[in-house]
C-alpha cells in the first residue's frame, strides 16, 4: 500500500477536522492545558485536532510508537526539524511574494521559495536514505519521497530554479550620485574604499569594537527610485529577467499535497517529543506504555500529572511521582486521606495516562501498562453550581446516571469528591449504591472520596491514601500510597536535625 | 599596537575576575588605606590598583619586568605624568564629541569619526615626539619596546596617509557606489569607491556620459524621491563610515590601554612620594620561586599603619629562610596583628611588581594569599561562632592551591583553649605537611607549646617583645611561646590609667 499519512495507518480513521472538538472530560483532566503546552508555538500547523482523536486500535497505536522510536535517533529528529524550518521559511517567502505588488519583486520571492522547497526535499531525501528506519510510517514516507525527488518534473523544476538564481546573482551595477541625479551603469571592478581605510588603521586593532553599521531595515518593497533603477538594470541584462518572468507563470502548482500533509502531521511527533524533553531534562521519566484491550491489570510507576508538573518546570518546586497498580480482580482505586494531599492530582494522572496512551504518545512513568478504553468519563465537582444544594445533588445524580448508562466494561470512570454537598449519611448511602453499579460493570475506575467506607467496598477496590511527613503533619508529601484508610495517622516522631557538631566539622576539615 | 607596560607579551585586563576572597583580603589587611593613598581619590586609578594588587602575579619574569618599568617611572616621573595626562585628555575629548540629534546614521557617524580622528592624530603626534625626545633615557625593556614601537608605527608617512583619508571623507555629497541585487531583487551590498582615481578612464567616461536613458533626475517637487536618493547615498557610505568609526574605537582602546597601564605606575608614584615625605624607606623586593620557602627582611613596617598615622612606625627584621609555619604569640597589643598585616601587604605588593615597605625584603612568591581572621562583630553563641569560623576555614581549604600563603589571626579561639588547640593542631599539621606557608597569630598556648616541644625544622616561633616593666616595643622577636599573653598588663594599663584620671 502506498504511503498516505505519518499519523494514521489507515487515513480513513480521521474524521473531518472541522468537526473535531475537545472531548468533554478535557477540562476536568487538565488535558486542555496539556495540549496547549504541547502545541504552543506551533499554531501554524493547527495540531490541536490531532489530540482530540484517541485511537481505538492497538495497531494504530503501535504505528505511532514505531515512529516515536525511530525519532529517538537524534539524527532523524534533527533532519525532520531542519526540514520543518525550511518549510516554514518557504511559507514566509510565499506570504511575502503574495503581499508585494511590483512584479520583479514578487517573482524573486517566489523563486526563492521554490528554491527552498526543492533544497529541503533533497536534503530530507538524502538524510533519510542513510538512516536505519524501522517504522512503517517513515519507511513508507521515505519511499514516497525518493520517488518524488527522482521524477523528471522535480528535476526540471530544480535545475531551472538554480539557473535563474545564479544568473540573478551575477547582476551588478554602478551608481553615480551627484546633487539630484543618479546615473546607472554596468559594473566595472573597483576597490572597496572601506577596506583601504581599514588597512590604514589596522595596526590599532585591540579586539572587538562596536559595530557602527546602520542596519537599514530590510524593506520588503521598493521605493519608486529603486524601481526606476531596477528598470534600467533590467535593460542592462534583458535575457535574465525575461526568463524569470516565464518561470513565475509556469510553476504555480509546484507543491505536492502528500508532502505538504507530512510537513504538518510530523509536527504531532516533534511537538510531543519536545514536550517530553522539558520533563526528562529535570529527571522525570517517560515510557512507552504497553496497551492492552483485554487485561485490566494496569500499572504505572513514577507517574505524575503533566499539567501540574509543567507548571513546576518554571518554578523551583519539585514534582512528586506516584505509583499505582491493579492486579487480579482489582478495578477500582479509592483515594482518601488529608486534603491538599494530591488526591485530585492523582486521579487526573490516571486519566491523563490513559488518554495520552491512546493517542499513541509516551506517558509519564518508568514503566506502564494501560488499558485501551472505549470511552472515558469524568465527574469533577463543578463549583459554579454550589448555590443550590438540592439542585447540585440532583445534577450530580443525573450526570452519574448518564455516565453509568453510557459506560461499558471497557470504559474508564474518574470521580472526584462526589456528594460533598449532602449529609454524611446520604453521601454514604448514595456512594454505596453507585459503587455497586460500577463493580457490576467491571470497569476501571478512580474514585476520590472523603468516605472511608467506600475504600473497603470489596475485593475489586484498592484503597490508596495521601500521606503527610511523619515528623510534621502539616507538611504534605503529595505521596499517595496503597494502604488501608485508617484515618489520618498523626504519629509524630522528632528527628535530630542538626548534624553540624564540633566533630563533624573537624572531620570535614581533616585534609 | 600594544603598550605592554604590565606584561612583556600581554595586555593588562582591568576587568579581570577578582580573587574569590577579595573582600576578606581588603578587610583583613586594611587595604583601603593603601588604595586611598595610591589612587588619591581617582576612581580609575583605584580600580586599576585594586586589580593589580589583588590579582597577584606568580611569574617571576612579570614581577621583574614591572619592577624595571617602575624604576624608570620613578626616575622620569614628570614624563610619565605628562603621558598619562595627554592620554586622559584624548579620551575625554573623544567622549565630548557630539553624536548629533539624528542618532545613528552613516553621514553623522562619518562626520564624527573624522573629527575624533583629528583629536587622536594630535595626541599620537605628541606621543611620537616624546618618544623622539626622551626615549633614549629609559632603560627598562618595557619602555624601550614601547618607545621604539611608537617610532616605528607612527612614521611621518603614516601620519600623512591618515590625513589623506580624512580629506577624502570629510565631504560625501557626490559618491560613486556599486551594488548587486539581493533578496526580492532589491539592491544590496552597496560599496563606496574612491573618486580620487579619476584618472582611470572608465570613471571619467561614466561620469561624463550623457544619456537620459540611464540617468534619473529627481525633480524639486519629488520629496520622496529626494529621501530615497539620500538613503541610497547613506547606504553607500555605510561601510566606510563604520570602518572609520571602528578605527577610532581601536585607537581609543589603544589610549585606554595606555591609560590603564600607566595608571598602575601613577598609583605607585603616588605612594612612593607619600612614603618618601614621611621618611619611610622603600625597597624593591627579591622574589624567590613559589616552591622555595624564603623570608628574610629588615625594616619591614606596616604600610597601612604608616599611611594612617602619617609618621614613621615600628619595623621588624627577620631571617627565616626555609620556614613554613610561623607561630606568633605574645602580648596583647604587642604588634602581632600589625606584623601579620605587614607580611600580607608586602607579599601582595611584591607580587604585583611594586616596591615594598622595608629596607630589604626577600620572600618566595605564593600561588595565592589567603586570610582567616577572627570576625569580632559576630556576637552569636560560642558554638555558632565556631561553626562560622570553621565553615570559612573549610571554604579556604576548598580553594587552596599548592604553595598558597595563609594568614591566620586568632583563628579557632571561639571555643575553650583545649578544644581550640586540638582543632589548630589537626588543621595546622595537615597544612604543614602540604607545605602551605602559614603565619598563625594565636593565644592558644597549649597548641603553641605543643608545637614548640616538637622542635620541627620548618616551624619558627615569634613573640611580641616585652621589655621588663611591661613596656611594649611593637617589635617581634624569635622566642618560645609564654603561658600568658600579658593580658594583665593591658588590664593594668587600661584600668590604672582610668583610675589615675
Amino acid at each position: 500500500m502506498s504511503f498516505r499519512s505519518i499519523l494514521f495507518k489507515q487515513v480513513e480513521r480521521l474524521p473531518k477536522e472541522e468537526y473535531l472538538v475537545p472531548p468533554p472530560f478535557f477540562v476536568d483532566l487538565n488535558l486542555d492545558q496539556v495540549v496547549e503546552s504541547i502545541t504552543a508555538g506551533k499554531n501554524e500547523y493547527n495540531l490541536k485536532p490531532f489530540f482530540y482523536v484517541p485511537l481505538n486500535d492497538i495497531d494504530e497505536i503501535e504505528y505511532r510508537h514505531e515512529i516515536f522510536r525511530d525519532l529517538e535517533n537524534e539524527k532523524l529528529l534533527e533532519i525532520i526539524k531542519s526540514f520543518a524550518r525550511s518549510f516554514q521559511k518557504k511559507r514566509d517567502h510565499l506570504a511575502t511574494a503574495n503581499k508585494l505588488y511590483y512584479k520583479l519583486q514578487k517573482e524573486a520571492w517566489f523563486l526563492d521559495a521554490v528554491d527552498i522547497y526543492c533544497k529541503a526535499l533533497l536534503d530530507l531525501a538524502q538524510g533519510l536514505s542513510h538512516l536505519d528506519l524501522k517504522s512503517r510510517g517513515f519507511l513508507g514516507f521515505r519511499e514516497y519521497l525518493a520517488n518524488y525527488v527522482s521524477s523528471t518534473s522535480f528535476d526540471q523544476l530544480l535545475s531551472e530554479t538554480e539557473q535563474i538564481k545564479s544568473n540573478l546573482s551575477t547582476v551588478k551595477y554602478t551608481l553615480f550620485i551627484a546633487e539630484n541625479t543618479i546615473k546607472v551603469g554596468k559594473y566595472e571592478p573597483q576597490r572597496d574604499y572601506s577596506e583601504e581605510v581599514n588597512r590604514t588603521f589596522e595596526k590599532f586593532k585591540q579586539g572587538a569594537v562596536k559595530n557602527y553599521l546602520v542596519d537599514f531595515p530590510n524593506r520588503m518593497s521598493m521605493n519608486h527610485i529603486e524601481e526606476r533603477i531596477l528598470e534600467i538594470v533590467t535593460s542592462l541584462y534583458p535575457e535574465i529577467f525575461s526568463r524569470l518572468d516565464h518561470y513565475f507563470t509556469q510553476n504555480e502548482n509546484y507543491l505536492d499535497p502528500i508532502i505538504a500533509a507530512f510537513d504538518r502531521e510530523v509536527q504531532f511527533y516533534i511537538a510531543s517529543i519536545e514536550y517530553v524533553e522539558r520533563f526528562t531534562q529535570t529527571g522525570l521519566k517517560f515510557c512507552y506504555p504497553k496497551i492492552s484491550d483485554s487485561s485490566k491489570e494496569v500499572f504505572d510507576y513514577e507517574g505524575f500529572d503533566l499539567a501540574l508538573a509543567h507548571q513546576f518546570l518554571v518554578g523551583d518546586s519539585s514534582v512528586v511521582c506516584n505509583d499505582f497498580h491493579l492486579e487480579g480482580k482489582e478495578r477500582i482505586l479509592v483515594i482518601s486521606g488529608p486534603n491538599q494531599g494530591g488526591k485530585t492530582t492523582f486521579a487526573r494522572t490516571f486519566g491523563q495516562l490513559h488518554y495520552m496512551a491512546c493517542l499513541g504518545c509516551l506517558v509519564p512513568g518508568r514503566k506502564a501498562q494501560l488499558f485501551l478504553f472505549d470511552k472515558l468519563f469524568t465527574h469533577f465537582e463543578n463549583e459554579e453550581n454550589i448555590k443550590n444544594l438540592r439542585g447540585k445533588l440532583q445534577d450530580d445524580l443525573v450526570r452519574i446516571y448518564e455516565i453509568l448508562r453510557e459506560a461499558t466494561p471497557n470504559s474508564i470512570i474518574i470521580m472526584n469528591e462526589i456528594f460533598t454537598s449532602t449529609t454524611l449519611k446520604d453521601a454514604i448511602y448514595l456512594s454505596k449504591k453507585i459503587m455497586e453499579r460500577i463493580v457490576e460493570l467491571d470497569l476501571l475506575c478512580v474514585c476520590v472520596t472523603f468516605l472511608d467506607e467506600i475504600s473497603k467496598f470489596g475485593e475489586t477496590t484498592v484503597s490508596m491514601v495521601s500521606t503527610v511527613a511523619p515528623e510534621n503533619p502539616a507538611l504534605r508529601t503529595y505521596k499517595i500510597v496503597r494502604k488501608p484508610a485508617d484515618g489520618i495517622s498523626h504519629a509524630i516522631s522528632i528527628v535530630e536535625k542538626y548534624h553540624l557538631t564540633f566533630d563533624n566539622l573537624q572531620e570535614r576539615l581533616n585534609l | 599596537m600594544k603598550t605592554y607596560l604590565m606584561y612583556p607579551d600581554q595586555d593588562f585586563n582591568p576587568q579581570q575576575e577578582p580573587p574569590w576572597n577579595e573582600r576578606e583580603l581588603i578587610q583583613d589587611l586594611e587595604l583601603n588605606t593603601l588604595f586611598k593613598t595610591m589612587s588619591s581619590g581617582d576612581a580609575f586609578l583605584l580600580n586599576v590598583i585594586k586589580r593589580a594588587l589583588l590579582n597577584s602575579q606568580v611569574d617571576l619574569n612579570v614581577i621583574a619586568y614591572r619592577q624595571a618599568v617602575l624604576k624608570d617611572c620613578i626616575k622620569h616621573a614628570a614624563i610619565i605624568r605628562e603621558m598619562y595626562a595627554l592620554t586622559v585628555n584624548a579620551i575625554a575629548k573623544e567622549k565630548e564629541e557630539y553624536w548629533g540629534i539624528f542618532g545613528k546614521y552613516p553621514p553623522a557617524t562619518l562626520s564624527r569619526a573624522v573629527k575624533v580622528m583629528r583629536i587622536f592624530i594630535e595626541a599620537l603626534k605628541r606621543l611620537r615626539s616624546i618618544a623622539d625626545e626622551q626615549g633614549e633615557t629609559f632603560v627598562s625593556s618595557g619602555f624601550t619596546k614601547f618607545f621604539s614601537m611608537l617610532k616605528q608605527e607612527l612614521s611621518d608617512e603614516y601620519f600623512s596617509e591618515m590625513e589623506e583619508h580624512l580629506l577624502e571623507l570629510q565631504s560625501h555629497d557626490t559618491v560613486l557606489i556599486s551594488a548587486e541585487l539581493g533578496k526580492g531583487n532589491i539592491g544590496t551590498n552597496y560599496v563606496l569607491h574612491t573618486m580620487q582615481q579619476k584618472k582611470r578612464s572608465w570613471i571619467e567616461r561614466f561620469i561624463n556620459f550623457e544619456s537620459s536613458e540611464y540617468t534619473i533626475v529627481i525633480s524639486n517637487q519629488d520629496n520622496a524621491g529626494a529621501t530615497a536618493l539620500s538613503e541610497l547615498r547613506d547606504r553607500g557610505i555605510n561601510l566606510v563610515a563604520n570602518a572609520l568609526a571602528q578605527s577610532c574605537d581601536h585607537i581609543l582602546s589603544f589610549f585606554k590601554m595606555l591609560q590603564t597601564e600607566l595608571a598602575f605606575y601613577m598609583a605607585c608614584l603616588n605612594l612612593h612620594d607619600q612614603l618618601l615625605s614621611q621618611g619611610e624607606p622603600i625597597c624593591f623586593p627579591v622574589p624567590a620561586p613559589a616552591d622555595e620557602r624564603a623570608l628574610t627582611f629588615s625594616g619591614l613596617y606596616d604600610v597601612c599603619l604608616a599611611l594612617g598615622l602619617k609618621q614613621k612606625v615600628a619595623s621588624n627584621d627577620l631571617d627565616a629562610n626555609g620556614k613554613c609555619l610561623f607561630i606568633i604569640t605574645g602580648a596583647n597589643q604587642g604588634g602581632k596583628s600589625t606584623f601579620l598585616r605587614s607580611i600580607g601587604v608586602s607579599q601582595l605588593m611584591m607580587q604585583c611588581g611594586m616596591f615594598v615597605p622595608a629596607e630589604s625584603f626577600q620572600a618566595n612568591i605564593g600561588s595565592q594569599l589567603l586570610t582567616h581572621y577572627r570576625r569580632k562583630e559576630d556576637a552569636t553563641m560560642k558554638s555558632g561562632k565556631l561553626d562560622e569560623e570553621l565553615n570559612r576555614m573549610n571554604k579556604i581549604v576548598n580553594n587552596m592551591t599548592d604553595n598558597a600563603i595563609l594568614l591566620l589571626n586568632e583563628s579557632f579561639a571561639a571555643t575553650n583553649e583545649r578544644e581550640g588547640s586540638e582543632i589548630a593542631r589537626q588543621i595546622l599539621s595537615a597544612l604543614l605537611k602540604k607545605r602551605i606557608k602559614v603565619f598563625f597569630v594565636t593565644h592558644l598556648f597549649e597548641f603553641a607549646h605543643d608545637f614548640y616541644e616538637k622542635s620541627l625544622p620548618d616551624v619558627t616561633f615569634l613573640r611580641a617583645e616585652r621589655k621588663t616593666g611591661g613596656k611594649r616595643t611593637f617589635r617581634l622577636v624569635k622566642g618560645e611561646p609564654l603561658q600568658t599573653s600579658f593580658g594583665e598588663d593591658l588590664f593594668d594599663n587600661v584600668f590604672l590609667k582610668g583610675e589615675k584620671n
